[in-house]
Parts: C-alpha cells; sequence; structure tokens
C-alpha cells in the first residue's frame, strides 16, 4: 500500500464504534479499510493512515477533531457527519433525497435538495436511544450475537410493544417480559419495532422524500430494513458497505478539494 | 488568602470558600471564551472590566447606594419598568440566572424537569453565592412562564419577594390589568424607598433608560454591517452586563465603543473573514455567564450578528414616549411601551414571528439558531411556528434546545456545524 502515489486523497469518519477509511484516485474508490475505535481512537486512526500515501484527508465523525493539528502531518479538513453522509449517499445513488445514518451512537434523518444539497436534518440527543448502541445493549441481555440479531428478530411469531426506548429501561423491560416466559425472537423482535417507530418520528419530521438511502452499521440488521420499508410503505435503499458512507463522503469532499 | 472584597462578602452571609470556586471557575470560562478572541474593540475593555469586578465594585457601589439610604431592587423578567425604580433613585439589578452552580441545591426543592434558569437563581439563593441577590430590598417576580410563576411562590420564603401579574393576551381588559399591576408596583416601590415618584422623577427616568436602549440600539445597527465589525458574544455580554451596570455610566462607555465600531464600519473591517456565515439567535434568554451557543457558533465558522432575545432585542427594541406631561400621561406611555414586548408567554405571539422574519432580513442573516432552554415550554413550543415563518421566507432555522451543562456541547457543535455547512 506504501507504494501508492499521492494523486490519492483520503476520507476517514471516526465514529464510536469502528473507524473506517475510503482512499479515491480521480474520485473512484480505490481502497478501503477499517479498525474498530477501541479507547485509544487517535492510534487506531494512525495505523489506518500510516497504511497508506495520501495527499489529502478529510475527517468525520464524532472524533473528526482528533488528527488536527497533528504535528508533521498533511493538513487534516473536517466536515460534519452530515455532510459527509450527504456527498457518500450521493455519489452511491445520484437521486437520494433522503438519508438515514443509523451509527454506534447517533441517528440522523437527512434531507437533500433535488440538487443534493442539505435542506434539513435531524439528530437524535444526549442519549442513545434508537441507536446501534441500544440494538448492541439488548442484543447482549438477549445473549444473541449482534450480526446475527436482526435476523433472529424476524423468526418472531409475535408482534409485542416495547415502550421503554431508555436503553436501561429496556433492557429491564426485556427481561420481566422474558421472566413472563415470552419467547426471546419476540422480544428482539418489539425491541427492533421500537427503534424503527424512534427512527421513523425522526424521519418524518424532516419530510421523507424517496429515493432513500439507509446507511450506517445499523444498516446491516435485515430486521431494521424489513420493518422501516414496511412502516414507511416505501424501498428504503441499503448501499453494498451501508457503514462505509461517512468516510466515502469525507474522500469525495477531499477530492473536491484537491480538484479547485 | 483573604481578598480585598472578603469582609464585604462576609457581611452579605455568602459561602466563601464556594463563592471563591465560583468565581475562578467563571474567571476561566471568560479566558477562554472571550479574552482568547482575536481583534477584540479596545471599548471592550471596559466589560472585561466590569465582569472581573462583576462580584467586587458593583457590589460595593450597590452598598454604598444602600448607605445612602437608597433601595436595591432585583428582577427576572424585562417585565419589569425599571424606568419606577429609578424614580425613586433606587438601583435595579436585572439578576442573572445563567450558571449551573448551585443546581444540586434547587433540585432538592424543584422538580428536575424545571428550566436552567429558574434552577440557576433558587439554586444561587440557596447556595448563598450571588450577592446581588443578597443586596436586595425586595426581588421583583412576575406571572410570565408558569414555572416562575410557582418558583417565586418557594422563593419567598427566602428572600423579600413582590410578585406583578403579566397578562397573557393583549386585548384592551388585559391592557387595563397591566396599567393596574404598574400603578400597584409604582406604590410598591414608593413604599419600600419611602420616595415619592413625580411626574418629573419618572420623565427623568424614562430617558435616563431610553438612552440607554438608544446607545445599544445604536449598537446592533453598527454591528449588522457587512462584514460585522464585533463579535456576537461581545454584543451578548454588553447585553448582559446592561443589566446590572450603572445605567449612565454603562451608556457613556458603550457610545464610546460604538465610536470605535463607527471607524472599523467605515473603513470596512470585519471582525471575521469576507464570507464568514452570519446568523442570528433568537429564543430563550441567555443570562451571564451563559455563552455556550454563541461560542459554539462562533467556534464552528459562522458570526452572531442579532440577538432575538430579552437579553438582545427585545429589550431596547421599543423605547417608552418622553413627551408626556402629567404623571398619568407617563404611566400611560409606560404601559403602552411594556405591553409591546413579544415574550413567548403571550398567546397568540405573532408579533414575534414578525420582528423575527424582519430582524433576519435587516441582518442579511444565512440562518437563525433557535434557543429554547430545556424545559422551557413557551419558548420550545414556540419555535415551531417561528421554523415555519422562516421557513416561508426563506430562511433556514436550526431548532436547539440545551441548558448551562457542557455535557451536550459535543452533540450540539456537529449539529451547529452542520447547519453552518448547510447556510454556507
Ligand atoms: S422571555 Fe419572557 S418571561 Fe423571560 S425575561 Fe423575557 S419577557 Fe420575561
Ligand atoms: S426560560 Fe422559559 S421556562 Fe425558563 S423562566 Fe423563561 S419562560 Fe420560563
Amino acid at each position: 500500500m506504501s507504494e501508492r502515489p499521492s494523486a490519492l486523497v483520503a476520507g476517514i469518519d471516526i465514529g464510536s464504534r469502528s473507524i473506517e477509511l475510503v482512499l479515491l484516485e480521480n474520485g473512484e474508490v480505490v481502497h478501503w479499510d477499517l479498525l474498530p475505535t477501541t479507547y485509544d481512537p487517535l492510534k487506531q486512526c494512525r495505523s489506518l493512515l500510516d497504511r497508506v500515501q495520501v495527499r489529502r484527508v478529510v475527517a468525520t465523525g464524532y472524533g473528526r477533531r482528533l488528527l488536527e493539528g497533528n504535528p508533521g502531518q498533511l493538513e487534516v479538513r473536517t466536515i460534519t457527519e452530515i455532510q459527509a453522509y450527504a456527498l457518500g449517499a450521493r455519489h452511491l445513488v445520484p437521486t437520494a433525497r433522503t438519508i438515514l445514518d443509523i451509527g454506534g451512537q447517533d441517528t440522523k434523518a437527512i434531507l437533500l435538495t433535488p440538487e443534493g444539497r442539505v435542506a434539513k436534518f435531524e439528530m437524535n440527543d444526549r442519549c442513545a436511544a434508537g441507536t446501534g448502541k441500544f440494538l448492541e445493549f439488548m442484543a447482549v441481555a438477549l445473549q444473541i450475537p449482534l450480526e446475527e440479531f436482526g435476523a433472529f428478530a424476524l423468526t418472531a411469531d409475535k408482534r409485542i410493544t416495547v415502550s421503554s426506548m431508555c436503553t436501561v429501561f429496556a433492557e429491564s423491560e426485556a427481561t420481566s417480559l422474558m421472566a413472563r416466559g415470552e419467547k426471546p425472537a419476540n422480544i428482539a423482535l418489539g425491541l427492533h419495532l421500537a427503534v424503527v417507530s424512534r427512527t421513523v418520528a425522526m424521519l418524518r419530521r424532516v419530510g421523507i422524500t424517496p429515493p432513500l438511502v439507509f446507511a450506517g452499521g445499523v444498516a446491516h440488521n435485515p430486521a431494521v430494513r424489513r420493518l422501516l420499508e414496511e412502516a414507511l410503505g416505501q424501498e428504503v435503499m441499503v448501499p453494498e458497505q451501508p457503514d462505509l458512507v461517512g468516510a466515502l463522503g469525507a474522500a469525495l469532499h477531499a477530492w473536491r478539494l484537491s480538484e479547485d | 488568602m483573604p481578598g480585598p472584597y472578603d469582609e464585604m462578602w462576609e457581611k452579605l452571609n455568602l459561602d466563601l470558600s464556594a463563592h471563591e470556586h465560583l468565581l475562578q471557575v467563571l474567571g476561566k470560562f471568560y479566558g477562554d471564551i472571550y479574552l482568547s478572541q482575536q481583534g477584540r474593540l479596545k471599548g471592550m475593555e471596559y466589560l472585561d472590566f466590569v465582569l472581573s469586578e462583576v462580584h467586587g465594585l458593583r457590589i460595593q457601589e450597590l452598598q454604598a447606594a444602600k448607605a445612602q439610604g437608597r433601595k436595591i431592587i432585583g428582577t427576572f423578567c424585562i417585565f419589569v419598568p425599571e424606568e419606577l425604580i429609578l424614580a425613586a433613585d433606587g438601583v435595579c439589578v436585572g439578576l442573572c440566572a445563567g450558571a449551573e452552580i448551585g443546581k444540586e441545591a434547587a433540585e432538592k426543592i424543584l422538580p428536575r424537569n424545571t428550566c436552567a434558569l429558574i434552577k440557576s437563581f433558587v439554586g444561587f439563593k440557596l447556595s448563598r453565592l450571588c450577592p446581588y441577590i443578597e443586596s436586595c430590598d425586595l426581588v421583583v417576580g412576575e406571572t410570565t412562564c408558569d414555572g416562575k410563576k410557582k418558583a417565586y411562590e418557594i422563593f419567598e420564603e427566602y428572600a423579600p419577594v413582590y410578585v406583578m401579574e403579566i397578562p397573557q393576551m393583549k386585548q384592551a381588559c388585559d391592557r387595563d390589568l397591566w396599567r393596574a399591576e404598574v400603578v400597584r408596583f409604582k406604590a410598591k416601590v414608593e413604599e419600600i424607598t419611602g420616595r415619592t415618584i413625580t411626574a418629573e422623577k419618572l420623565r427623568e427616568a424614562v430617558r435616563l433608560v431610553n438612552a440607554r436602549r438608544r446607545v445599544l440600539k445604536r449598537l446592533n445597527e453598527l454591528r449588522a454591517a457587512v462584514p460585522t465589525p464585533i463579535s456576537g458574544r461581545d454584543v451578548l455580554l454588553i447585553n448582559q452586563v446592561s443589566f446590572y451596570d450603572d445605567p449612565v455610566r454603562f451608556t457613556a462607555k458603550i457610545g464610546e465603543l460604538c465610536d470605535e465600531l463607527e471607524k472599523r464600519v467605515r473603513a470596512g473591517e470585519g471582525v471575521v473573514p469576507a464570507g464568514t456565515p452570519r446568523l442570528m439567535l433568537s429564543g430563550c434568554p441567555m443570562a451571564v455567564p451563559n455563552w455556550k451557543l454563541p461560542y459554539i457558533i462562533e467556534s464552528s465558522g459562522a458570526v452572531v450578528v442579532g440577538e432575538e432575545s430579552c437579553i438582545g432585542t427585545r429589550n431596547i427594541r421599543d423605547l417608552v414616549d418622553e413627551t408626556g406631561q402629567t404623571l398619568e400621561e407617563l404611566l400611560d406611555a409606560l404601559v403602552d411601551r411594556y405591553m409591546r414586548i413579544d415574550c413567548a408567554c403571550f398567546t397568540p405571539n405573532r408579533e414575534r414571528l414578525e420582528h423575527i422574519v424582519q430582524m433576519a432580513r435587516d441582518l442579511k442573516v444565512n440562518g437563525v439558531i433557535h434557543f429554547a432552554l430545556n424545559f422551557c415550554q413557551p419558548y420550545a413550543m414556540e419555535a415551531f411556528k417561528v421554523g415555519r415563518a422562516l421557513e416561508k421566507a426563506g430562511i433556514p432555522m436550526l431548532p436547539i434546545e440545551t441548558d448551562y451543562s457542557m455535557e451536550d456541547v459535543e452533540q450540539l457543535k456537529t449539529r451547529v456545524e452542520a447547519f453552518v455547512e448547510m447556510v454556507r
């Protein structure tokens, strides 16, 4: 990798759970990589960047400022996740008008103008309700591996309502449902439904306009996808690698900057 | 180490060690947010000085005024007619309530879901941290929002409280109610101060307060220039200080600052690079030392060029008619002027929407950030209508709900930065 010519630009998305890197050459993706965030995100960023040679880096994600003022390194610009997801999703689906991103720690709904500019956005506030973190906690509580949690929920035979959206309360609600003999798959579905109903409310606040692109790590989850389509009555497009959309957007921004 | 004001603070029954801590936090905060700014006006040195002496020199002045037999009257809302206090040789201080310190004490007696402003003034009193409250001979409350209304009932047990009834609508009968309340307040002020409010004294007070409003209006007109010659943070601070500084001195000092600004504007000098997005704040008051949101905005590549708030244009937009001859005429003028305040506690409150749109246009802003304190129903609810009115005018708005704590700063930064990217 280190032999790459420096026509490359990079986008790096420093999230709460993982850090993704996307490299572009002439606007085309030529390389991507990702690492878990861990407790030392800066070190993780460095090891991602050390493996490549680029002439420009744009960082996004909640840790975007981490690389700023890094001595001896190239200048790192930042954009917010909102902008990065808008750019990334629009690149993948040029007609996209609404973007939903459910990441490890937050959920964002973005409405784009027909030209692709951000028109409106909503983000969840302080707590992790309805985010990837919520599903992660619940998967642990039900002792299901996170990657299988969505598929597991889809085996449910009944729809139950989980009323708490607070991670802590939902966990105790799930526990008491289990104690009452409810099937774990049904509880899992109930938890997914809770996430989806909260997400739909957020989407409605920005005003959903198709096509809708669903990105972020949680977009891998088949139950969230299916329930979303059901609730919205419209198709939800999920990119092949939904967790790379932010890094892709950042890389596209870097490319634009270097074209100027 | 004992300081020059310890004795005074002790007499005021402050909790000295907690107070020392408060001053340290405030000093550090001020250094980070204010003193670190580039290209500041010379005239801001006065504000720096006033703020550094906020619990020192100014309190000493209040004690001196008290020694001369003048009374100190504290207020929490711009509905309380300051003119009546000044006309009776009283000193009016707008009590700030913008710090989180004291929150724990406040939460012992107030529900947790009370707005930060209310928690702050109750907390300050319970923790004995505010030399202004402790200096007050009277604290004037008002029936604006429910939170404040009920909080005064509790506050009354700790400080001498008087409550004014503020109407909720603006019909003829509401004006009658308000006029009766103004007259009742006048009697109360006369009783407390032992002075009679004459037409002459009231006219003098009206002129004095109008002069201060005028200088702040001038400041706002100057800062409206493109590029803006002063940071939004600095203008907010000036507005905040206007609530407790001596009005004559303050007006003179801000006049000088405006002269300096005028030169800058004429030279086309901006405080930020050309093309920096211009934003306007709208919503709940930001009391000292609540500089959180303006600081976040101005660290996100934008500049604040207007505050549609009580610590901002709502307090200075309208002047009191000075031409009245008799006491009755002057009181009527006072009543009419205060009835024009477009606080979200009123229903309906269409004027506010019109004012916001007009202001956003006049200031040539790229967007508006609506600020509501958590649990503030009037402003949080009105944000919806404000957003719609602005949308119609083609001006984007970002609604923010927050409080004084620092725990949501990162999320707020992301939101504000994304908004700045969006409106750029
Ligand atoms: S917002 Fe309303 S209640 Fe609060 S100070 Fe202003 S006028 Fe008074
Ligand atoms: S900010 Fe809102 S809730 Fe708080 S005192 Fe003012 S009007 Fe009442």
